[in-house]
């Protein structure tokens, strides 16, 4: 209780800090400003520090139930900010949604909409201590017990971090130790996580896993430094780390952002491959709808740190009901179609430190209403399956009420 | 391996030649000439027959200094070669024998200043960049900072002024105390140890600034990048991370940097040594200077040019050691 007390007193820190900008209505922050502002982060982030710093944690803490069984991970309400010397950055404010057993969830969205910072705060990796999840639960399923993230210490998220979910990252070229051998660094998560092995038995299922992730010379490749493997190698070496203890869940970040598209479908094929052989759910982060069209089942559309649409990849695909989805399938390529220039959503995203109490999307939006300068829109139910945060289906929402 | 070692010999061999002719030439040069000191005092002593120019034309033949710097570096070039340094003008004894006389004194003040230096920058530099803009790390910068500002002949200054003058632990300078002699020897060897405390803190607190920036900021680059990242998504404790992970990589700028200055260990402390009265070979070389000696300053700066060399050459040696990227196969 008295944890919820502190972290609502928190929340309504940041809230008048953020009121006092608002008020000034700019930009510009002068050094007095900036050195306040450091100085109240200081403050709160070494709240929320001392807090996870403790030496014992008691289990009643951070453990939960599932709202649903059959999920692997339950996103409720997450708040997760960056505490900077110019202002408090909302980079994942609100969002709410859930990874089905054996499924694959794509998050999609622009650039620094909060998709990473979501899955950084899955793993609790967001960098400390300016990077903080404030409010929200996150659910873990790894079967006998249920973790909430936001509140586990470093000892059980090391436990849980490459053993029951694991992360392939964006950028292969720098993501793996360039002094130690590739078979070392597969070795060690294995060990890590698999007290007891002998360590005949992990070379085996090093050599094992290589060639599981399409490695044709694995033995060789086991006694070969990063550097004397390409980008589309050295992801697979990634996804072989990212597999090696048959993890629950398995966030790819942009798994083939930074490959040629050759590479890139077989990367998502081995990925898809994979998600059978193991039965595990993937969250699978990308900008890339073809991706998201191919491999997921659910799609969560994010937008400024919140999720604006999200429902299964038919409804997302064949429906796509907030203006920015619309946005987003018009400004996407099509074969065989040809027109003079490719669409795109005008307008940028609002400045983060400083975002507007009306809809997020409304400035840029090319169908908004009168509806849309009142606050931020709830969460609107389409389907079963499909949400919408917009004031354009309010009335579909009470028809549908009607009917049922 | 082997031929890029003997290609880096040879090219030394080059460098080297023409570093001696410059520092011959420089030494040609000085405004201040043995000869010509020793030839003014044979002048004036009573009973002299010739004048203190007729002493010159006669001493620069006998020491060799009559035949231009060119013809000259070569023969010097040629007995040096040989292993032949001269006879030092100021010691007057062999070059060399000098040399073995005061060398050890100075590998020991360099290696137990760089001991010291390595045992306590690098850890610090770590735990700064561990807890980057924490309370420790900003004393760190500032306690490294003093250090790299502070002149070593202040800093000796102010450790005699506290330890000698004030306190009385220490003596001010020497490297013996007065009873040397009749102590045991286990007692000498304290009794040096003692005199040694001072220059060695000196030295360390003058080098220990620099390395404890570079540590750390080498530290928080490596913490910043994507393996560390990866290192803790797969399940790594902290510990672990820091320490196997991140402090491999944070190796590699440090180990050719310290590799590059083992040589640096022979070369003596010239500044301290003066300021402590340490018999080392900065000590020899400094009074060997101010006298105009040429046989042995073009002994110490020849040796200080090969141990520079040698340096650059460990450190690219130990790069390839650190670093698998850069290893030639």
């Amino acid at each position: 209780m008295e944890d919820k007390e502190k972290k609502v007193g928190i929340v309504a820190n940041i809230q008048k800090q953020f009121q006092k900008r608002e008020r000034k209505k700019t930009n510009y922050i002068s050094a007095h400003d900036s050195a306040k502002i450091s100085r109240e982060n200081r403050k709160i982030t070494n709240i929320i520090e001392r807090k996870r710093k403790r030496r014992f944690v008691p289990e009643s803490e951070y453990l939960t139930t599932m709202h649903d069984e059959k999920n692997v991970v339950e996103f409720d309400n997450v708040h997760t900010y960056f505490f900077t010397d110019i202002g408090t950055v909302k980079a994942v404010d609100g969002v709410t949604f859930e990874v089905p057993f054996g499924k694959t969830v794509g998050v999609v969205g622009e650039s620094g909409c909060g998709k990473s910072v979501t899955s950084l705060s899955l793993m609790q990796l967001v960098q400390r201590p300016q990077g903080q999840t404030v409010e929200g639960e996150i659910r873990f399923n790894s079967g006998d017990k249920a973790y909430n993230i936001v509140n586990a210490p470093a000892s059980v998220m090391q436990m849980l971090r490459g053993n029951e979910m694991s992360m392939i990252f964006q950028e292969p070229m720098t993501s793996l130790n360039p002094v130690f051998r590739i078979g070392a660094q597969v070795d060690e998560v294995l060990f890590l996580h698999n007290k007891g092995m002998s360590k005949k038995d992990v070379k085996e299922k090093t050599i094992s896993l290589l060639e599981l992730v399409g490695i044709a010379n694995s033995v060789g490749v086991y006694k070969m430094y990063p550097h004397e493997l390409s980008g589309g190698m050295r992801q697979r070496v990634m996804i072989a780390i990212a597999l090696a203890c048959d993890p629950k869940l398995i966030i790819a970040d942009e798994p083939t952002t930074a490959l040629d598209v050759t590479i890139q479908a077989q990367i998502l094929d081995i990925l898809s491959d994979i998600k059978t052989k193991i039965n595990s759910s993937i969250m699978l982060i990308t900008h890339d709808l073809g991706v998201i069209a191919e491999m997921a089942d659910y799609v969560v559309v994010m937008y400024a740190g919140r999720i604006v649409e999200k429902g299964t990849a038919q409804d997302i695909f064949n429906r796509p009901s907030h203006p920015y989805t619309i946005g987003l399938m018009k400004s996407k390529p099509v074969v065989g179609k040809d027109i003079e220039r490719l669409y795109n959503i005008p307008g940028n995203v609002p400045n983060p430190i400083n975002m507007p109490n009306y809809c997020y999307f409304k400035d840029r939006c090319e169908m908004s209403i009168d509806a849309c300068n009142g606050a931020y829109p709830p969460f609107l139910k389409l389907s079963e399956t499909h949400y919408v945060a917009c004031y354009r289906y309010e009335n579909t929402k009470e028809e549908g009420a009607r009917n049922e | 391996m082997l031929k890029f070692i003997i290609k880096r010999l040879l090219l030394c061999s080059v460098i080297l030649f023409f570093v001696m002719l410059i520092i011959y030439t420089i030494m040609h040069s000085l405004p201040t000439s043995y000869v010509e000191s020793v030839a003014r005092e044979l002048a004036t002593k009573p009973g002299s027959q010739k004048s203190a120019a007729q002493w010159m034309v006669e001493l620069n033949a006998q020491y060799g200094m009559d035949k231009g710097i060119i013809d000259g570096y070569i023969y010097w070039l040629g007995q040096a070669i040989q292993g032949n340094f001269g006879d030092s003008w100021y010691y007057s004894i062999p070059v060399v024998d000098e040399f073995k006389k005061v060398i050890w004194n100075s590998f020991y003040l360099g290696v137990a200043a760089f001991v010291l230096e390595i045992f306590i920058a690098i850890p610090l530099g770590v735990v700064a960049a561990k807890k980057q803009y924490s309370i420790t790390d900003y004393s760190v910068t500032v306690v490294s900072l003093i250090g790299i500002s502070l002149p070593t002949f202040f800093v000796a200054t102010v450790m005699k002024l506290i330890f000698s003058v004030k306190l009385g632990w220490f003596d001010i300078s020497g490297m013996i105390g007065r009873d040397y002699l009749s102590l045991s020897a286990f007692q000498q060897f304290f009794d040096v140890a003692k005199h040694f405390i001072m220059p060695i803190i000196t030295l360390t607190v003058v080098s220990i600034g620099g390395m404890m920036r570079y540590t750390r900021t080498n530290m928080l680059e490596v913490l910043n990048s994507d393996y560390i990242r990866t290192a803790r998504a797969k399940g790594l404790s902290e510990r672990k991370v820091i320490n196997h992970h991140a402090f491999r990589n944070t190796l590699i700028p440090i180990v050719t940097i310290i590799g590059g200055s083992l040589p640096g260990l022979f070369a003596g402390a010239l500044i301290t040594e003066t300021l402590f009265a340490i018999e080392g070979i900065g000590y020899a070389s400094y009074h060997a200077m101010i006298a105009g000696d040429i046989p042995f300053t073009m002994f110490y700066l020849s040796f200080m040019a090969i141990l520079t060399l040698l340096g650059t050459l460990i450190s690219d040696v130990l790069y390839a050691v650190v670093d698998p990227r850069v290893r030639i196969n």
